[in-house]
């Protein structure tokens, strides 16, 4: 259906769509008048506290936080996934965010050994093993290298991962919220590499964490000498200290596990570590036993963070914005399907804002909500030309029991109400 | 030797690139730094480059070598070909008394494990269950993957405090309580590391998407209208009642979970009698000392039991009381019901010397050596602990 995907107002594209494929989206439209207000509303006719008193003065918030109003925008925790918040993760409140950028102190956190708080005086960076010399690289030495600016999303291999067997949580925080998307700056790690002058055996790189987890884990040398970065920035300031300040590795498009923070020292060496995070963890156990090892790549994905459980429609039937994001850790997303009736018609998202490689995408679907129950999907396509399966596709090849590296196609059932529940559907 | 030399070339020549930019030498192209005679013109050039491509040159000049001994001090890591391991060796029986001592209150007295922490032996035969157990036994490739992981981040909260023998130890007595060795007198050493391979190695394979996965790619079968006759709903994680705040809304448990502490800081309150002025300065560094034991207490706002009592009111209060806290031993009760109350000299005595102070305590933690970091410690404490 190429009809939806030009950039003519997109209600009038969603209807037509609609309509021919026999969805009855239309009866929306006679109650889709404005609304008008029998009594005067007080907001405007009653002189409001902001309206007549000062407020603080430029040096009361020396550091930014948003509006008290926005105080339940925050990054969430599920219990009992894990024996201990020291060694665990929170999730990213997608649901309250625009655009693809997500700000710092959202960014979901997974650490194994609790927040490293590493004075940067003291910081250190060593690359060692199949080196003509080996290096010590201080963060003023890092400062001097030429920098890189890029926008990536890091997703945990675990995103998702409690939806293997069934729908379990309430709400995309919790089921897609293992993700962010932030702006790095960056030293490209090859250059680091270069300054110490790989040998022609080292085929692998152990990037290695300064907190009490040691973090380690072996990326192929080929990803390391092209587009893996050093950073000391995100979104233009210094890395939080729970994403690793003040130097993380970034690896783009790979799971999150590898962008290893607090970054101490990188190894060459010319035979993979089978280090725990990637034998014990991370490895994605199959039907019949078996499990792959070094799936890296995070393929394409795509969730509608609005409507969904945690933002119910509010406003009653009429018009109304369906968004979400999609991404993939093979290139960009050209293209995103939605549906409102649980697959059987799809029309084609508006895509908006900036389409970078291996970033979060923003996608919207404006339509006339005609107040019926609607089970919603979104299926991303990347620029391989991967299409976002199915829970049940990726389960008749991988089993339930991967945890990892869970890609397929989230349903929302949103009520007459507006209250919407994570669902599955044939 | 060389690298002073290097560093000293490489600014004067950034000076004279940065001439050479300013004067409008722009023809040079990246070719001519790769003169290899170093030469002016190839230094020159080089500089050149690194400005007007930068991301793209060679040898910067930048950092310093590392010395043999820092190399040493973090270059820990082990391999399955054994490359890394040092010298050592430690038995299975060596390896129980250490394991009981620093490992068992998470995972258990033979790796079965306490609460949410990581199982580590048994689960064979589960790995195509519903319900896999993936232990060092069942799933693990590599031995190696044992003794690298205890040594780098083990005890949880103590990282890098085994000795080298002791690691041994712990990897040979996981090795025991997985069945694949069966003498307590088995000694492992870095001698006899690779003659106990794990059972699972054959059972992983090399990501494979590309190929199994091949249809998701190009797919011809992407329908737009009309895709399916009917729809049913077949799961609802609604029924499963597990998300925090229960769903919509997404805040409502944690407003209760508020109002519970409340009440239990309140409660605590009660226990109070004397209010201790606190010196801010040690309050602080026991917070740092606090780090210790951070991997199983919890103190301060929304502090929750864990693998330890929440330790919020434990001053005044009796051994062993915790309200909710299920997991104390024989001898923490039994001490309590005996009259041990915590106060700031009992808790002193009790941190110093945990298993002396209360022989058969299960905290498996061997005490705090300096009397300043006890002291700080429970100046901590008693700052978060709801005074």
């Amino acid at each position: 259906m190429s009809d939806n995907s030009d950039p003519k107002p997109a209600g009038v594209n969603s209807r037509r769509a609609f309509l021919k494929g026999g969805l009855a989206v239309g009866g929306a439209l006679a109650g889709a008048a404005a609304a008008r207000a029998g009594t005067p509303d007080p907001a405007i006719t009653e002189l409001q506290e902001w309206n007549q008193y000062l407020g603080d003065g430029v040096d009361a918030r020396p550091y930014g936080t948003p509006s008290e109003y926005e105080k339940h925008v925050v990054r969430r925790n599920v219990e009992w996934l894990t024996a201990d918040p020291v060694s665990s993760v929170n999730f990213t409140p997608l649901h309250e965010l625009d655009g693809i950028i997500t700000p710092n102190g959202l960014c979901f956190e997974r650490h194994h050994a609790g927040i490293a708080e590493v004075d940067p005086a003291k910081q250190r960076l060593m690359i060692n093993g199949l080196v003509d010399k080996p290096l010590i690289f201080t963060m003023q030495d890092l400062m001097r290298f030429p920098r890189q600016n890029h926008v990536y999303f890091l997703e945990c291999a675990a995103n998702s991962g409690m939806e293997w067997r069934g729908a379990q949580l309430n709400g995309c925080q919790y089921t897609h919220g293992m993700i962010h998307n932030v702006m790095y700056t960056g030293v490209p790690l090859r250059l680091l590499l270069e300054e110490a002058g790989v040998k022609t055996n080292g085929k692998w790189v152990l990037p290695e964490g300064a907190d009490a987890s040691a973090m380690t884990r072996s990326i192929p040398i080929e990803k390391a000498l092209d587009d893996c970065l050093v950073a000391f920035k995100m979104n233009g300031e210094a890395l939080r200290p729970e994403q690793g300040y003040p130097v993380r590795l970034v690896v783009p498009g790979w799971e999150g596990n590898m962008w290893v923070k607090w970054l101490r020292r990188i190894e060459v060496g010319d035979e993979p570590w089978h280090h725990r995070e990637e034998t014990s963890k991370y490895t994605d156990l199959l039907e019949g036993g078996t499990a792959r090892r070094f799936t890296w790549e995070m393929d394409a994905k795509s969730i509608i963070t609005n409507p969904s459980p945690q933002a119910p429609i509010t406003h009653g039937k009429g018009r109304t914005v369906l968004t979400g994001y999609a991404w993939s850790g093979r290139g960009t997303i050209p293209r995103v399907d939605v549906t409102l009736d649980g697959g059987k018609n799809w029309v084609q998202a508006r895509m908006d804002g900036p389409s970078f490689d291996k970033s979060l995408h923003r996608f919207y679907f404006d339509f006339d909500w005609d107040g019926r129950e609607l089970l919603v999907q979104s299926r991303a396509h990347d620029s391989t030309g991967y299409v976002q399966p199915t829970k049940d596709e990726l389960r008749a090849i991988r089993g339930e029991n991967s945890i990892y590296h869970n890609n397929g196609i989230q349903t929302w059932l949103v009520r007459e109400n507006g209250q919407a529940e994570n669902v599955e559907v044939s | 030797m060389k690298l002073h030399s290097d560093a000293w070339r490489n600014i004067s020549f950034m000076m004279i690139g940065a001439t050479a930019v300013f004067g409008g030498f722009a023809a040079l192209t990246p070719s001519d730094r790769d003169d290899g005679d170093h030469g002016i013109a190839g230094h020159l050039a080089s500089a050149f480059v690194s400005q007007a491509h930068a991301g793209e040159t060679g040898e910067l000049g930048l950092g310093r070598e590392a010395l043999p001994e820092e190399i040493a001090a973090w270059d820990i890591d082990i391999r399955p070909d054994g490359a890394g391991l040092p010298e050592g060796a430690g038995t299975v029986a060596d390896g129980e008394a250490v394991f009981a001592e620093k490992c068992a209150s998470c995972h258990g007295d033979f790796g079965e494990a306490v609460g949410r922490w990581p199982v580590l032996a048994g689960g064979f035969e589960t790995l195509n269950s519903e319900d896999p157990v993936k232990t060092v036994g069942s799933y693990w490739p590599y031995l190696s993957t044992v003794w690298d992981y205890v040594h780098r981040a083990m005890p949880f909260g103590d990282a890098q405090s085994l000795t080298d023998d002791e690691v041994y130890a712990i990897t040979a007595y996981l090795l025991y309580v997985n069945d694949l060795v069966d003498d307590e007198e088995f000694e492992l050493s870095n001698a006899n590391f690779l003659e106990t391979p794990l059972p699972n190695e054959a059972n992983f394979f090399l990501d494979d998407r590309l190929e199994t996965e091949k249809a998701f790619w190009n797919r011809a079968d992407i329908c737009m209208q009309n895709c399916k006759e009917s729809v049913e709903i077949t799961s609802k994680a609604r029924v499963l009642q597990v998300t925090p705040g229960d769903g919509a809304g997404g805040g409502g448990g944690e407003e209760a979970a508020t109002g519970a502490e409340a009440e239990v800081q309140e409660a605590s309150a009660q226990v109070e009698t004397a209010v201790v002025e606190l010196d801010p300065e040690q309050v602080k560094a026991g917070k740092k000392v606090f780090r210790k034991c951070k991997a199983c207490h919890q103190v301060g706002d929304g502090a929750k039991h864990r693998t330890g009592p929440m330790l919020n009111g434990v001053f005044g209060r009796s051994a062993g009381t915790a309200d909710g806290f299920k997991k104390y031993s024989d001898a923490m009760t039994t001490a309590g019901a005996d009259g041990l109350v915590w106060d700031d000299a009992t808790m002193s005595e009790f941190l110093a010397k945990p298993k002396k102070y209360v022989d058969g305590t299960s905290m498996a933690f061997a005490g705090l050596k300096k009397e300043a970091d006890i002291a700080a410690v429970i100046a901590y404490l008693r700052s978060e602990s709801g005074e």
